[in-house]
């Protein structure tokens, strides 16, 4: 009987949450450290699982099977491959850091951190899903503390809109995927929501081309694919830091990856059929998306396009149906998050600070906070795909195959590299140097230890992955092949 | 005697009303709660009971044909027993109606009345049932004689009841005609024999859904609903809506799939659909402008009926279960709801939604039971709405029935909405008395512990419950 | 020794990542030491340059110090290094200067170890394009070099500091593009990245890439890379970044600027160009060498009506480098032919001009920063016979200026002179023109040199102290005895970098 440790990395952050929850709501510091204990328990496993799969055997691998609901055919059904695995690594991450950003939140932290633990659990959950079901169960499990973390702690100014539109919009998509894998379940005749099973049930052409496009853009919206991205940057503006960054850093990837995983992989004739406009709306997320954060004056907009037009590229990558462009995205998947929630990070400290978003009223941080100002330079430069760091070594291998199969949108993709260099080093410019305002002068100070931990630790992963690619691109790789054997392509 | 232990807990229960009715008799001192506690104790005795009953295997047939003794009607009657007993335990706080005996012996005849009508295969049988529950209710919707509003909902429930009743009996008596039976089997039978026209037993079964339609509030037989939940005492509202809408759920599954099944069903399986779309697009859209939580709750109901019905639409053996999983599903959700709704108002005065403002800070626990039981109505993982609404929905889609599926998720959208709203503004909203603590009484503490720990439970290991369904559904199948 | 042979090229390029890593853990505000630290380490690559110097074996073919180790193996790239005798030169002139450069930049003071690191990084950026044998890391490499320049301009550069870094990057960038599609479309048609190999197996090529006759495809990568270095080199009119980052840059940023970062553009046409595309190079020759000599005209023209001592010295690299891009031009188009000869002429002093430039720029700019800190005013007509207030300036001025112009004796004319006896009978015409150029570029020089230091003295800076410190004295001097020892006997430089053409192009 193998040592379950993807459930325990599953659960650990809802237990750790209904323990926050019983915890006297006074008792901050203790909120605090339960909460930090168990992120990083979380993130430790997350590492050990990461390390331990053995990429030369490839396959999923950890993995549990337990039925669930026999009737249906539903199991609690479980594993890690090399497209996954790197997200369950992003999200102890994510999780770990978030839960280090968010140490100054003072109202009701006791149900912050439980919400954003049951968030933390859904994203785990739905990762390392191998069941239908148990994909949607837990995928929606993560749709809905969003809206009370954004509309509890989020922005005054626009909160409530925001989480509002945020949960409707993510909430149809699943519900639409959703209606797609019951039509599945039926059509295959196997009586059984098991992804592995399915993805031999051979369904026939016209019902794939029939369901592809609902399964797949219901998960596309939770990815940010055009047109379907609209509730992304009020969401990412209204959101608390640790929200955004979990919503930069992990749900994103997950509408990406569920929209591989389920639509792609299970449909793989329509998705032959249907992926060359993806392609085009992927296109036209890293090109418009790019374009639009140009002209954003609050910076936390700036940032938000930005995400929208580096999944454009993940997506991208995806839907080039190539060994190098999944590769690509799958790294790039990672490069992103990492890298956005570095961005929201310090966003979120310059904000707690200036208490203004908007660039013209800011400047001259790095003065006041150097180690953040750097750190948001490295992820500035990541998202640019400067060679070095973990954008360039994500950026190429998805251009390269998208160049396979469609030079002209790798030209096109390319260019917008060099559009989003332009407003990350305008960005970086107007907010780290520069003079700062008179009124900010004086209550600026210092980013705590805590943040800069946090922030350390995740540029140094951007730099870490840059340098040596080699800790994670040959397991990606590995997920790649698989996939595109199934793929058949 | 044969069925004795199946008949045992109806027994009981006419016992037990007599007990409680009695024991208020007794002088007492203070004030006559504890009866509460005695209809609660002796209706989880009865539960226990009939849980027992249901597992020992028995004659199928009572009263000569009159009752059934099947996994359908054990089923639903669990139910019924549960929603009463939730009911029981928080009523006892409810100021005017706690203390009566007599609103605990109405009570406990309105559940005799379900649990009857879930085991019924005898018009006759049927329509005393459905009128040993209605009239009990009447009453106790008009309990508050001083409250204008909880008077015009009695009147207003009695007079609709009582149309709908009427028409319901005059579609009996059409069935009575041609089949020359009151047995439902034997009704059955004679319309299999394909003799008489199709449009009579059209007309039979529209006559007969208008009384089945009323008593599970769906559209275009739910206009009472509204007025009714939120005039009636809190707890009465929380009993209509989940156990009697539960024993109309049961009647209605039995007789539209054992009667009129092999005759009609192109037309009326159409019938159902248009009827579930109507609920659940009605209900949600009106559900929209509420600004009192009671009603809106109402309208919520009215669509969840929506919900169930879809199930039903599918006419399969999965559609079925699925619907019998949602009512168990739904039950218990909105009674965790009414709960808090109940507990809060005695604490704020008022049912209004601005009135719940700011809840989250004065009782984060209330506040969090709400947030699970509203999100669970709204089919979010990982409570039991959720997987509710899957399987009437995977039920729909597997009979072909897709639309009807995306017409559902998209109002699940527009539930979600209200909902999120509800919980808006109890997370959200400043409020009065910032800071005082909500003082929740003990029984009311157990009645949630035990409604939100179903919630969750029968959410994730959803399994067996579903597998219990699953064999109340094969009964009609 | 072993190691140290075995990994020279690693100890080069890393050395002073290594020192800047040490300097970012000194406290900010020991300024003094931060200096000295970096000074004093940017002396290890130096040292291991000339050690590679002599090291390095001309007579052999080949690349030199291999090293090769695998990296990102998923696309198939790799850790692969080596040098030649093009190569050489280029990595003794980068450490060369950058040493100087820290030294001349003592006199920043503001944020000293955020510049002293950038600055350290850039010469690791500007090394890697020298040494990498992998198509990607030379692209790496290459990028990797654009972001420090950008920083070093855009915090301690001069008043329109943020248009010129952001011109200068974007433009970069965008010439990178094509880079960096070229390299991607090279490694799907020959499956790999590494030098060597792409050496070996390109004329072989056949078939199509995904319907695309590998011919095609090799002209879009042939374009691809002839913008790309067009826009570094900068060759005209592809230059327009320059005279804006040169003249906003600081000191120690314009002296690399120029004196390293032009040369990567040219390196590259040697390095990749050249070998790779030898028909195609054939049939671009007479436009590029059209360009270069529009370069070397207007560049002269341009220098010659500047008013800002700075803009003048920065046009007069798109002036000397037209004289490089000549050579290359001259050495296509004749190559395998009659004048295969003077071919190989054109393009040695093609290189050696490469090294020369560096030189004399990098000992102009340094100059120019000289005086600016003490004036602190660029424009010439705020000058005027400061021969008097500062000699020994003037004296250095005069030799480096002469440098620069071509004077005999010095490097700059051993190398433009094998550029025109090259090209002469290949591009007559062009050269011609370009000995026109010659004239104005001594106009413009003397110019600047008589502004600067003749006639009445300037009364603002009279009983000031306008004279060259030890310092920056120190600074130029290796400049000024490579100059004049290149001049007076070419050949301890002039035989590896023959060497090196002869085994490539001969």
């Amino acid at each position: 009987m193998t040592f379950p440790i993807l459930t325990i990395i599953i659960f650990t952050p809802l237990v750790t949450g209904l323990i926050i929850l019983l915890l006297p709501a006074e008792r901050k510091g203790m909120i605090r450290g339960t909460a930090l204990a168990g992120a990083t328990l979380a993130l430790l496993l997350s590492v050990v699982t990461y390390f331990s799969y053995d990429t030369r055997a490839g396959g999923y691998q950890f993995v549990e099977k337990v039925p669930w609901v026999p009737e249906w055919g539903i199991s609690y059904h479980v594993g890690v491959n090399g497209l996954n695995l790197p997200l369950v690594l992003l999200t102890g991450l994510v999780m770990f850091t978030g839960v280090l950003i968010s140490w100054g939140i003072e109202e009701r932290t006791r149900e912050f951190f439980a919400f954003l633990f049951v968030l933390a659990t859904g994203v785990f959950g739905a990762f390392v899903s191998l069941d239908l079901f148990q994909l949607f169960f837990f995928y929606e499990l993560a749709v809905f503390p969003m809206y009370l973390l954004i509309s509890l702690w989020g922005w005054p100014k626009m909160r409530e809109y925001a989480a509002m539109k945020l949960t409707l919009y993510l909430f149809v998509g699943s519900v639409l995927a959703l209606v797609g894998a019951l039509a599945m379940y039926f059509a295959s005749g196997l009586h059984t929501f098991d992804m592995l099973e399915l993805q031999q049930a051979g369904f026939s052409s016209a019902f794939q081309r029939l369901w592809f496009p609902v399964v797949f853009l219901g998960f596309a919206v939770l990815g940010g694919l055009f047109p379907l991205h609209n509730w992304s940057p009020d969401g990412y503006a209204a959101a608390p830091t640790a929200a955004s960054m979990f919503h930069a850093g992990v749900l994103k990837n997950l509408g990406a990856f569920a929209a591989f995983r389920v639509a792609v992989m299970l449909f793989p004739e329509a998705a032959r059929f249907y992926l060359p406009w993806v392609v085009v709306l992927a296109l036209i997320n890293v090109i418009y998306a790019s374009l639009i954060a140009m002209v954003q004056t609050d910076l936390k907009y700036v940032i938000g396009f930005s995400s929208v037009s580096h999944m454009g590229l993940v997506m991208m990558g995806f839907a080039s149906l190539s060994a190098t462009g999944i590769l690509g995205a799958g790294l790039q998947m990672f490069s992103h998050g990492v890298m956005t929630a570095l961005f929201f990070a310090v966003v979120g400290m310059v904000y707690d600070r200036a208490h203004t978003r908007e660039i013209p009223q800011l400047g001259g941080f790095a003065k006041k906070m150097p180690l953040a100002a750097v750190t948001f330079t490295l992820a500035g430069l990541a998202s640019m795909g400067m060679p070095g760091l973990s954008g360039f070594v994500a950026e190429f291998p998805l251009l390269l195959g998208v160049w396979q199969r469609y030079p002209l949108v790798a030209i096109l993709a390319a260019i917008g590299v060099v559009v989003t260099a332009a407003y990350i080093l305008l960005l970086i410019r107007r907010v780290f140097f520069g003079s700062m305002p008179a009124e900010l002068e004086h209550h600026v100070g210092d980013i705590t230890v805590r943040d800069k931990a946090a922030i350390i630790l995740l540029a140094f992963i951007l730099v870490a992955l840059g340098v040596y690619p080699g800790w994670m691109a040959p397991l990606v790789q590995s997920g790649a092949a698989a996939a595109m054997k199934v793929l058949g392509v | 005697m044969p069925g004795l232990l199946d008949l045992l807990p109806d027994i009981a229960l006419l016992v037990l009303a007599a007990l409680v009715m009695g024991l208020d008799l007794l002088p007492r001192s203070q004030g006559g709660r504890w009866l509460g506690l005695v209809t609660a104790v002796g209706l989880a005795i009865i539960l226990a009971l009939s849980l027992y009953a249901s597992l020992v295997p028995g004659p199928t047939q009572l009263f000569g044909s009159m009752l059934r003794s099947d996994a359908l009607g054990h089923g639903f009657r669990l139910i019924v027993l549960f929603a009463s007993m939730i009911t029981a335990l928080v009523s006892m706080d409810v100021p005017g109606v706690g203390d009566r005996g007599e609103y605990y012996g109405l009570m406990l005849v309105s559940t005799l009345g379900m649990d009857l009508m879930a085991a019924s295969s005898d018009l006759v049988m049927l329509y005393l049932a459905i009128e040993t529950t209605s009239i009990p209710l009447y009453l106790l919707s008009g309990y508050f004689r001083e409250e204008r509003r909880s008077v015009e909902a009695g009147l207003k429930y009695f007079l609709f009841g009582a149309a709908a009743s009427t028409t319901m009996l005059f579609g009996f008596s059409w069935l009575y005609g041609f089949s020359g039976q009151t047995s439902l089997a034997g009704i059955a039978k004679a319309a299999a024999t394909g003799t008489l026209p199709l449009a009579l037993w059209a007309g039979s079964a529209v006559l007969v859904l208008v009384g089945f339609g009323f008593k599970v509030s769906a559209v275009p037989f739910h206009f009472w609903a509204p007025d009714v939940y939120e005039g009636a005492p809190t707890p009465i509202t929380a009993f209509i809506s989940t156990a009697s809408k539960a024993a109309g759920f049961a009647v209605l599954l039995r007789v539209m799939l054992s009667v009129f099944t092999p005759v009609i069903t192109p037309y009326w399986g159409g019938i159902i659909a248009a009827m579930a779309v109507a609920s659940m697009t009605l209900g949600n859209i009106l559900a929209l402008a509420q600004q009192n939580l009671k009603r809106l709750l109402a309208y919520s109901s009215i669509a969840q009926a929506g919900y169930a019905l879809v199930g039903l639409a599918a006419h399969s053996p999965l559609g079925l279960a699925g619907t019998i999983f949602y009512l168990g599903a739904y039950v218990v959700t909105n009674l965790a709801a009414f709960v808090i709704v109940i507990v809060v108002s005695r604490t704020v005065g008022s049912d209004d939604l601005a009135r719940f403002g700011g809840m989250s800070r004065r009782s984060p626990g209330l506040a969090l039971a709400l947030l699970v039981s509203l999100l669970s109505l709204a089919g979010i993982p990982p409570f039991v709405g959720f997987v509710a609404k899957v399987f009437v929905f995977a039920a729909a889609v597997q009979s072909g029935l897709v639309w009807l599926a995306i017409v559902g998720v998209l109002n699940s959208i527009v539930g979600l909405y209200y909902y999120l709203i509800v919980l808006k503004v109890v997370y959200l909203s400043p409020c009065a008395d910032e800071g005082k603590p909500m003082p929740v009484p003990v029984p009311a503490r157990w009645a949630l512990g035990l409604t939100i720990a179903g919630i969750l439970v029968v959410g994730v290991i959803s399994g067996p419950w579903f597998g219990w369904a699953m064999n109340a559904a094969r009964v009609l199948f | 020794m072993d190691f140290l042979n075995a990994h020279l090229l690693t100890l080069i390029l890393f050395a002073p990542t290594a020192v800047a890593l040490l300097v970012l853990l000194l406290p900010a505000r020991q300024v003094g030491v931060i200096r000295w630290v970096a000074f004093i380490g940017s002396l290890a690559p130096l040292g291991l340059s000339v050690f590679l110097w002599f090291g390095y074996r001309p007579a052999e073919p080949g690349f030199q110090f291999q090293e090769f180790v695998p990296w990102y193996q998923a696309i198939g790239a790799n850790y692969h290094l080596g040098v030649d005798g093009i190569s050489v030169p280029m990595v003794l002139l980068t450490t060369l200067l950058t040493s100087l450069a820290i030294l001349i930049s003592f006199s920043i003071r503001e944020r000293v170890r955020a510049y002293m690191v950038l600055f350290l990084l850039l010469e690791t950026g500007l090394l890697g394009v020298f040494l990498s044998l992998d198509l990607l890391l030379f692209f790496v490499f290459w990028e990797a070099g654009l972001v420090p320049m950008y920083f070093l301009i855009n915090q301690w550069g001069s008043e329109n500091r943020n248009y010129a870094s952001l011109k200068f990057l974007i433009y970069t960038m965008g010439g990178s593009l094509g880079l960096l599609l070229a390299i991607q479309m090279i490694r799907l048609v020959v499956g790999s990245f590494d030098l060597p190999v792409l050496y070996s197996q390109w004329n072989l090529l056949k078939g199509t890439l995904f319907g695309v006759p590998v011919g095609t495809v090799k002209i879009l990568a042939f374009w691809a890379f002839v913008i790309a270095f067009a826009i570094k080199v900068p060759i005209w009119p592809f230059h327009t970044w320059l005279p804006d980052a040169h003249a906003e840059a600081p000191t120690g940023g314009s002296i690399i600027l120029a004196g390293v970062m032009l040369k990567l553009g040219a390196y590259g046409f040697l390095r990749l160009l050249l070998p790779l595309y030898p028909a195609e190079a054939h049939d671009f020759a007479g436009v590029l060498g059209g360009l270069a000599v529009a370069g070397i005209v207007l560049g002269a023209f341009a220098s010659w009506g500047q008013k800002d001592f700075k803009r003048l010295v920065a046009y007069s690299s798109v002036n000397h480098m037209g004289f490089v891009v000549l050579g290359i031009a001259a050495a296509a188009w004749a190559r395998g032919s009659a004048s295969s000869g003077d071919a190989v002429l054109a393009l040695n002093g093609a290189v050696l001009q490469m090294f020369n430039h560096g030189l004399s720029a990098a000992g102009m700019f340094l100059l120019v920063g000289v005086l600016y800190e003490r004036t602190h005013t660029r424009q010439l007509d705020d000058y005027g016979g400061l021969f008097a207030l500062a000699p020994l300036y003037g004296g250095i001025l005069i030799f480096t200026s002469m440098g620069s112009l071509g004077l005999p004796g010095l490097g700059g004319f051993i190398s433009e002179f094998l550029v025109v006896r090259g090209s002469w009978p290949i591009f007559t015409l062009y050269t011609a023109i370009a000995m026109v150029g010659l004239l104005i570029t001594g106009a413009y020089i003397l110019k600047a040199v008589q502004k600067v230091l003749h006639g009445p003295v300037n009364p603002q800076w009279q009983g000031h102290s306008l004279e060259i410190g030890v310092r920056e004295a120190l600074a130029i001097s290796p400049l000024m005895i490579l100059m004049l020892a290149i001049g007076v006997w070419p050949a301890w430089i002039l035989n590896m970098i023959n060497a090196a053409v002869m085994h490539l192009f001969g």
